[in-house]
């Protein structure tokens, strides 16, 4: 029997806010344990949690990126349940009217475009950290850290649209690519900034109700979440093949194994017995405050694709590799800015820009040479300051040293010859030296001049411009006719 | 309306609490007595109203994204029972 296979995503982003949603202590990651704490998210008894302006803005950035129906009236929840890593003894959450609803987004599959619906969006508080593997927790504790207790964070919750774990990867990275546009999250899910559970669950092809669907959590990589899916899709497939029932549980994906273990369902009966939480007056929002954040919104990633093809005339493969993430589209728009040649600039950022941080496993905020820098390093080698083969190495040094292109040229006196006199010199010196070659040419051995352009490179330690030589010698040999 | 002991356990479990089986019997009797109260709201008739999300009828009260000090560490862990190099130390949780 053929199956079908539905998947569904629950992605959490931590919102970049400076405060907390509800509170004062900084919202930023890492720190001491429990150095970033208030009353409010350590739960203390008679503290008044109050909204973050900030945390609604940024929902609401991702709600109209996302084709979403901005609620006018969005009120929170408490959603109960005991766990160390959560001192008031319940999450604020949204639960009905949650502050976005009705979205979608177009990605790319095998078989063309396919629209993955959004159900919605809401807001709640992140909870703190529990630490249970380190080598100083002992055998019979949990250590708790609260810091990360009322972080901001949005749900972004897909409809059940996404048929294979390719489909759930398009969508996800391009939440990713989003967050990072409206720079409200920086995306990242190795450290916990982007987080992303999944539904799944299969059918047989043809029908039209929903199987039972496990609960894949603890995927941290973009990656993992495709792995773990295709894990937990075989399972199921050999399961109904087997005519084994699919249990409803939540597994947990183990990265190191590339295993998904159930987790003890006993633990895991779900009631929440969500309320509107009493402390927090409901969140209207006006047209005219819609219109405010939709004429904020950054260009968005496909927009600035479409706008590199047109503008700087890139092939539509090139504009999509450079505006994939935010700070590398950035990046080379500040390269263009200063070489003023596009194709150059996309060169080099592509080749070896993109080689480098691949190289170094790094990404581009990181990168030891300023846009401004290699616009400038580029601009040389199109006025014929530098070649471009000691241009590649000049790169490679200021990677390497964090010293400026420019700094290296002059120190290492890479600055090209193109002094047609110097260069008459050089070629005369070495037309006399390599007679035999000489006469091949003239007898008519015509690639030989590779040979003796390479001479006078190598006399003039690569400093002199190919073109202006290739030009001299012909002049020379021709006389010698 | 009548509520089960086993409501009452299903109750006390989610709220981690623990009642002898003479308790769990008065809470049964007691919870209903609450519920049956309650349930007069049912009476009326609650088609095209509102729902009162907030008893006092104010909405968008926020504060602007702004940090302030946190509390000393020393602070945050003084009514913790049990602490370890900064961190609050509880009995083991297991399954997450």
């Amino acid at each position: 029997m053929e199956y079908e296979v539905v998947i569904g995503l629950e992605i959490h982003s931590q919102l970049q806010t400076q405060s907390k949603i509800f509170s004062y202590s900084s919202a930023a990651f890492g720190g001491d344990p429990n150095s970033k704490v208030d009353p409010v998210c350590l739960g203390l008894p008679g503290v008044l949690p109050v909204l973050n302006k900030q945390v609604v803005n940024y929902a609401m950035r991702m709600g109209l990126a996302t084709n979403c129906k901005i609620a006018p009236l969005s009120i929170f929840a408490r959603k109960n349940y005991f766990y160390p890593d959560s001192p008031k003894g319940y999450q604020i959450s949204q639960f009905e009217e949650p502050i976005c609803e009705h979205g979608y987004l177009d990605i790319e599959t095998e078989n063309g475009k396919k629209r993955i619906g959004i159900t919605r969006i809401h807001l709640e508080e992140d909870a703190g950290k529990s630490v249970h593997s380190e080598t100083f927790v002992a055998a019979n504790e949990t250590l708790i850290d609260v810091n990360r207790c009322g972080t901001p964070l949005i749900e972004i919750v897909s409809e059940p649209d996404m048929r294979s774990p390719q489909e759930a990867y398009a969508f996800l990275t391009q939440i990713r690519q989003i967050v990072q546009y409206l720079e409200i999250c920086d995306g990242n899910m190795e450290e916990g900034s982007l987080r992303c559970d999944a539904n799944i669950s299969i059918r047989p092809k043809g029908q039209t109700e929903l199987g039972v669907k496990t609960e894949l959590k603890n995927m941290n990589s973009f990656r993992g979440v495709e792995k773990a899916l295709e894990y937990e899709i075989s399972r199921q497939i050999t399961c109904a093949k087997n005519g084994e029932q699919i249990l409803q549980q939540t597994l947990l994906w183990d990265a190191d194994k590339n295993v998904a273990i159930p987790m003890r369902s006993k633990e895991f009966s779900h009631d929440y017995r969500y309320f509107p939480d009493p402390d927090l007056t409901p969140v209207m929002i006006s047209d005219d405050w819609i219109k405010k954040i939709e004429n904020s919104l950054p260009e968005l990633p496909k927009a600035r694709q479409n706008r590199f093809v047109e503008s700087y005339k890139l092939p539509p493969y090139d504009a999509e590799v450079l505006t994939d993430q935010k700070p590398l589209a950035d990046y080379f728009e500040k390269v263009v800015k200063t070489s003023g040649d596009a194709k150059q600039a996309s060169n080099w950022v592509m080749g070896e820009v993109m080689r480098y941080l691949k190289e170094g496993d790094s990404d581009i905020n990181n990168f030891k040479v300023s846009p401004e820098n290699l616009g400038l390093l580029i601009k040389s080698v199109s006025e014929g300051a530098v070649n471009a083969k000691t241009a590649k190495v000049v790169l490679s040094e200021a990677v390497e040293t964090g010293k400026s292109p420019e700094a290296i040229i002059t120190e290492k006196n890479l600055v090209q010859i193109s002094d047609t006199s110097e260069l008459s010199e050089q070629v005369k010196k070495v037309l006399a030296d390599n007679p035999n070659e000489v006469e091949k040419f003239l007898g008519g051995k015509e690639q030989v001049i590779g040979f003796l352009v390479g001479q006078v490179m190598r006399a003039t330690r690569g400093q002199a411009n190919p073109k202006v030589v290739n030009d001299i010698l012909r002049e020379e040999l021709v006389k010698l006719k | 309306m009548s509520i089960s002991v086993e409501q009452v356990e299903q109750i006390a479990r989610l709220a981690k609490l623990e009642f002898s089986d003479d308790e769990k019997l008065e809470m049964a009797d007691q919870l209903a007595k609450i519920v049956e109260y309650v349930e007069k709201l049912n009476e009326i008739n609650t088609d095209n109203i509102q729902p009162t999300y907030h008893v006092v009828d104010i909405n968008n009260v926020f504060r602007e994204d702004k940090t302030a000090d946190s509390l000393s560490q020393e602070e945050v862990l003084k009514n913790a029972p049990k602490s370890k190099l900064g961190y609050f130390s509880v009995p083991k949780v297991i399954d997450k």
